[in-house]
């Protein structure tokens, strides 16, 4: 059974481990560091629940070996509100504009997101569809969903009007 | 579902990974975005005992223009390809159809090279290299030889790549300035392969095409180049009796099969479809 080290950093933490070859990113992830935000949904590549920012890039870590991956830096759910607990302007997003149902897709929606307005920090509404269309949310809550990547881009556009709003 | 075992390699140079490669024997694969492969490893469709990763290697990454050729990297991913200006501005087509593919995080991963080298009729560059006339490099034990995309391809997931070869670089022809071009795919929702797709490229003197290729993608095994589809574009204005005609010559290439997309004459039928709006979309853009 082939097997080596694994050094990444994840959500700001050096991490190493001894794992198989073949083990997944997703699977290193949740079994092996007990970082339980990514999901498993679809396990096929389509559902993006398992969506996790991998070097500055979104990946879905159901479909990358954790060998692969080596030497880099992965950002979860886990590692999205700040030290102190405030929460990002996403995660504040889809709370205040119910962006979420039962929630299985809200981490990999969230990290994508995440990424999503890192390259486009003022989408339209339609680029925040084509945006996260790699991403499935079975209670089909969409129209919630893109209004809170609205919140979070425009609180993040403008911190300050976001309060005046308030 | 998880991945039989294998042993993991990743050589420091390419040339270390072709040795690498002859060595290990035909078990070994080449990784490297990963997202044909590993989705069939999870299936147990594919049981490779060794993978070479050539995801890092710095001789397989990049795009440049060198002599009136777009040289693409191997691993250049679709993501980096559908976000070149400069390819854009040069050769459109490749931006449209990168951003047709798949979702963004197989984009994001996902390589140009994997996805014309795996021989996957529902892959949408094979199609595309077709049309634009590509050559695909490929490095191998007994050195380097040149494959033009329009004989690559011999059936699903079989192509003219001896074991042992690494693609390594996509070569396309730039297009002359003012060309036309479209590549229209039917799909059922993202992510999903075309239900049928064609990409036309073209170019006209006046109101006269003087140059046409048409290729398609999902209708057969294989990619299929439609020369007889382009040769009756022509010498016309690309009318709509012209289009149909090389809609026509298109269809008679196509052998789809029927599944989850449809009957196989519906999905013919969408063909002549998709190519008729190609050259439509590809006329409007044509100076």
């Amino acid at each position: 059974m082939a097997t080596r080290t694994v050094s990444l950093t994840v959500n700001g933490k050096p991490v190493s481990a001894e794992v198989e070859d073949r083990t997944l990113l997703i699977h290193f992830l949740r079994e092996h560091l007990n970082i339980t935000g990514p999901h498993v949904g679809c396990d096929t590549s389509h559902c993006g629940a398992c969506t996790v920012d991998l070097d500055g890039r979104s990946v879905k870590s159901c479909t990358l070996f954790a060998v692969q991956a080596d030497g880099g830096e992965v950002l979860t759910i886990e590692g999205m509100a700040a030290p102190d607990g405030t929460l990002h302007a996403l995660q504040e997003g889809f709370s205040a504009m119910h962006g979420l149902q039962c929630g299985f897709c809200t981490p990999g929606m969230i990290t994508r997101a995440y990424r999503l307005l890192k390259e486009n920090p003022n989408p339209t509404d339609e680029e925040i569809r084509f945006g996260i269309s790699g991403n499935l949310c079975r209670c089909t809550g969409y129209q919630n969903i893109v209004k809170a990547i609205r919140y979070a881009a425009d609180k993040l556009n403008s911190p300050t009007l976001q309060e005046a709003a308030e | 579902m998880i991945p039989g075992s294998y042993d993991y390699h990743r050589p420091a140079s390419l040339a270390e990974a072709v040795a690498m490669l002859a060595d290990l024997g035909e078990d070994a694969r080449v990784l490297a975005g990963g997202h044909s492969l590993i989705p069939m490893m999870k299936l147990r469709l594919a049981q490779p005992t060794a993978l070479v990763d050539v995801a890092r290697l710095p001789e397989l990454k990049g795009m440049r223009v060198e002599g009136g050729e777009l040289v693409i990297g191997a691993t250049t991913t679709q993501q980096e390809l559908a976000a070149s200006e400069e390819l854009a501005a040069r050769c459109p087509i490749l931006r449209e159809a990168a951003l047709l593919i798949a979702d963004p995080q197989v984009r994001s991963c996902g390589t140009v090279g994997g996805n014309v080298a795996n021989g996957d009729p529902g892959n949408d560059l094979p199609a595309l290299m077709q049309c634009l006339d590509a050559i695909y490099v490929a490095l191998g034990p007994g050195g380097e030889r040149r494959l033009k995309a329009r004989d690559f391809y011999r059936g699903a997931y079989v192509t003219a790549l001896e074991p042992g070869e690494i693609l390594t670089q996509i070569r396309i022809p730039e297009p002359p300035a003012g060309h036309g071009w479209a590549y229209e795919k039917l799909k059922r929702k993202v992510g999903d392969y075309a239900t049928a797709a064609a990409a036309v490229v073209l170019t006209r003197d006046g109101a006269t095409i003087t140059a046409a290729a048409v290729a398609l993608t999902n209708l057969a095994d294989t990619p299929l180049f439609a020369q007889a589809a382009g040769d009756a574009l022509v010498g016309t204005a690309g009318d709509e009796a012209a289009a149909a005609r090389a809609a026509e010559a298109a269809k008679s290439l196509m052998n789809p099969a029927g599944d989850g997309r449809g009957p196989a004459d519906y999905r013919a039928s969408v063909g002549a479809v998709m190519v008729r709006r190609a050259i439509a979309r590809a006329l409007t853009r044509a100076a």
